[in-house]
């Protein structure tokens, strides 16, 4: 048996729309195989996986629940939104996970460097600081591959390992508590750095996801409303089109990088200033690299990046419910994370394809049948 | 000492020699495997699991040559049969590989590894200065050299080499020769799958002996530039390899030192060093424009 693509003559928009839900039902019964082997009730490690942390919806005691899944969402939000402009414009940045540290630390430099300038200018121009971080820490490959043709991909991939370095470095030396014993952390931010939470009688979700909600409409009007999304388009579909229509494919790769930068940076101040409150090692499980899957499961489309951004937020804190309660590790949510990506990319080819099982003698008669 | 130090180097280099070699066959093939770092940790976390359990390491070898071609094949039913994005497919690997083996190597942290054994010949080994060298390695480090000779001679001496590098050129014109692009892409696809997971094997039972989640530390990316600057040509990548393999032993040493500068600087040179190289490749744009595979990463969809 032979698999055959055969090419719609128009995108199918039934399939567009169907595709993430199909890739997610195959996620589901992928995931329910994985516990089975793994000797666990697989229905009983779906509930806890995409079940137990919705139950705020109804239960008053735990609303705590929801407002963590907007503390994980905001950061996945804020980046896979970023890097749908990329995406759409063919600039491949991987890097949101280093311009994500980068925004986290320049973000930082006020409450720690100066911890006794207390105002309420503090926290603005914090934001401000960590987007500028993160949108110069992006330019570093936009600049490379405008002027020199560098590969963006690995570029901004190899400045990762320089961020998460160059934090350590901080924490453990310039930058540690002088009243922490020697933990490698900053001191704590004072209550002007604090980003305050959104309705504080209920959780701790901060403005952060208000931020990533905003971000993403913007986005979205920028990319289906005005000429710069037109262009963002049609720079990443076609090049050469893009030329011919006066538009730079060097201005489109700065464009898109600060934009994702800038994104990817005031996701790291956010979570550092709302979620953390102080700089240590690691402030990140992965964001940068999970938003990548957030992003195509949004099918690079803002707002359904905002429902992308809450299942897979779902899945961290799925993935620590179910440590506690059935004991599967945290390590699972990882994998179950690259499942989803490898389907939502699988199904996405039923957008553009009808897919053709064909039986080998079948193929040979088709073959005659040409011939003739 | 001297001596010691060419070998630490040789020991950090095979593991990037052989993955980019692997990539580069993959790539003449015009295929972009963005994966190279999942499939190698896929094979680290396979390598020391079976050594662990069997107690051999050559089984341990040999099982993550194989977890490396299967996991490759997920890559290439995608983007081969399913004709998705190359980049974002290749990434999915690279983050579905560092996933998987996080969990499944999760019952390995720090338990102790077997290390594969030094060859040892009589006499020969015992020479001074090059004895160790070239007569006392791992056998993997010979193996990489070899390999490295037999792509060079297989892409550019033989027949089914030129036909591999034609479907890599011209995916339209082989297909209407009659060549069987998708089979020969297949085929590349696991031979990279499968260097990828001997690579990273060789991390986790040479190169340190142990399982550590995320062991790979950005290797596979490493390879993959390492394939950009070669500009596609094996003798080009093991000299790459070994440029890198003496900064990352450089850097080493120099933190063993104490030279005074904060060792997370030295720590993040391999990576600045990636980045320089590849503006100085890539700033010459005739020479890339020269030797990239001309159907990279472009979809293939066989008219029938």
């Amino acid at each position: 048996m032979r698999i055959e693509l055969v090419k719609r003559p128009q995108h199918s928009a039934l399939f567009s729309a169907l595709s993430p839900f199909i890739a997610l039902g195959l996620t589901l019964i992928a995931g329910a195989i994985m516990f089975s082997l793994l000797g666990k009730n697989p229905l009983e490690a779906l509930y806890y996986y995409f079940v137990d942390p919705l139950t705020g919806l109804w239960d008053e005691n735990n609303r705590w629940q929801l407002h963590e899944l907007a503390v994980k969402a905001a950061p996945l939000i804020l980046i896979a939104v970023g890097l749908s402009v990329c995406f759409l414009s063919n600039n491949w940045n991987i890097g949101a996970e280093g311009q994500f540290t980068i925004g986290a630390i320049v973000g930082s430099i006020l409450p720690v460097m100066y911890p006794d300038l207390q105002s309420w200018i503090v926290l603005p121009l914090m934001l401000l600081m960590g987007m500028i971080g993160g949108a110069a820490y992006a330019s570093v490959p936009a600049y490379l591959k405008a002027r020199f043709n560098t590969n963006e991909i690995l570029t901004s991939l190899m400045l990762v390992y320089v961020a998460q370095l160059f934090l350590d470095w901080l924490v453990r030396g310039p930058w540690r508590n002088p009243g922490g014993m020697n933990f490698p952390e900053t001191r704590n931010f004072h209550e002007y750095a604090i980003l305050p939470e959104v309705w504080s009688s209920s959780g701790r979700a901060h403005w952060g996801f208000v931020f990533a909600l905003v971000a993403a409409v913007a986005a979205w009007f920028m990319l289906s409303r005005t000429l710069r999304g037109f262009e963002v388009k049609v720079l990443g579909q076609s090049p050469r089109a893009g030329r011919f229509a006066g538009f730079s494919a060097s201005k489109m790769v700065f464009f898109a990088f600060i934009v994702s930068g800038a994104l990817a940076g005031l996701a790291g101040i956010s979570e550092v200033s709302g979620a953390i409150g102080q700089l240590r090692p690691t402030i990140s499980p992965g964001y940068g690299f999970a938003a990548i899957i957030v992003a195509f499961l949004g099918r690079l489309n803002p707002l359904g990046i905002v429902a992308a951004g809450l299942i897979l937020a779902l899945s961290y804190l799925g993935g620590e419910a179910a440590q506690i309660s059935i004991g599967v590790s945290d390590k699972v949510v990882r994998a179950f994370q690259g499942m989803i990506l490898f389907f939502v990319l699988a199904c996405d080819t039923l957008i553009h394809y009808r897919v053709r099982f064909v039986g080998a003698p079948a193929a040979k008669a088709a073959e005659v049948s040409q011939n003739v | 000492m001297f001596e010691s130090i060419l070998i630490t180097i040789a020991t950090a280099a095979t593991p990037l020699l052989i993955a980019s070699i692997g990539e580069l066959v993959v790539e003449r093939s015009g295929v972009l495997n963005l994966g190279v770092e999942g499939m190698m940790v896929m094979g680290a976390v396979t390598g020391f699991g079976v050594t662990l359990a069997t107690g051999s390491p050559w089984l341990g070898i040999f099982a993550a040559i194989a977890v490396g071609a299967l996991f490759s094949l997920l890559f290439g039913f995608l983007t081969l049969t399913l004709v998705t994005n190359q980049v974002a497919t290749g990434l999915a690997l690279t983050l579905l590989g560092l996933g998987l083996s996080g969990m499944l190597g999760e019952g390995f942290v720090g338990q102790p590894g077997i290390k594969l054994g030094n060859l040892y010949i009589p006499y020969l080994s015992d020479l001074p200065v090059i004895g160790r060298l070239i007569f006392g390695q791992d056998p993997v480090f010979y193996l990489s050299v070899l390999l490295t000779v037999a792509v060079a001679w297989f892409l550019f001496r033989t027949r089914a080499g030129l036909t591999l590098r034609s479907v890599g050129d011209n995916h339209g014109s082989a297909h209407a020769l009659g060549i069987n692009v998708i089979g020969i892409r297949y085929l590349a696809v696991m031979f990279g799958g499968a260097c990828a997971g001997l690579a990273g094997a060789y991390l986790s039972l040479v190169y340190t002996p142990q399982w550590i989640e995320n062991m790979t530390a950005g290797r596979g990316w490493i390879a993959l530039a390492l394939v950009v600057f070669a500009s596609w040509r094996p003798w080009r990548v093991l000299a790459g390899a070994y440029l890198f393999g003496a900064v990352s032993i450089g850097q080493l040493h120099a933190q063993a030192l104490g030279i005074g500068v904060p060792s997370q600087l030295l720590s993040s040179l391999p990576y600045l060093a990636t980045i320089v190289v590849l503006v100085l490749i890539s700033r010459n744009r005739r020479l890339t424009m020269v030797n990239t595979p001309a159907s990279l990463g472009r979809p293939f969809v066989p008219d029938r």
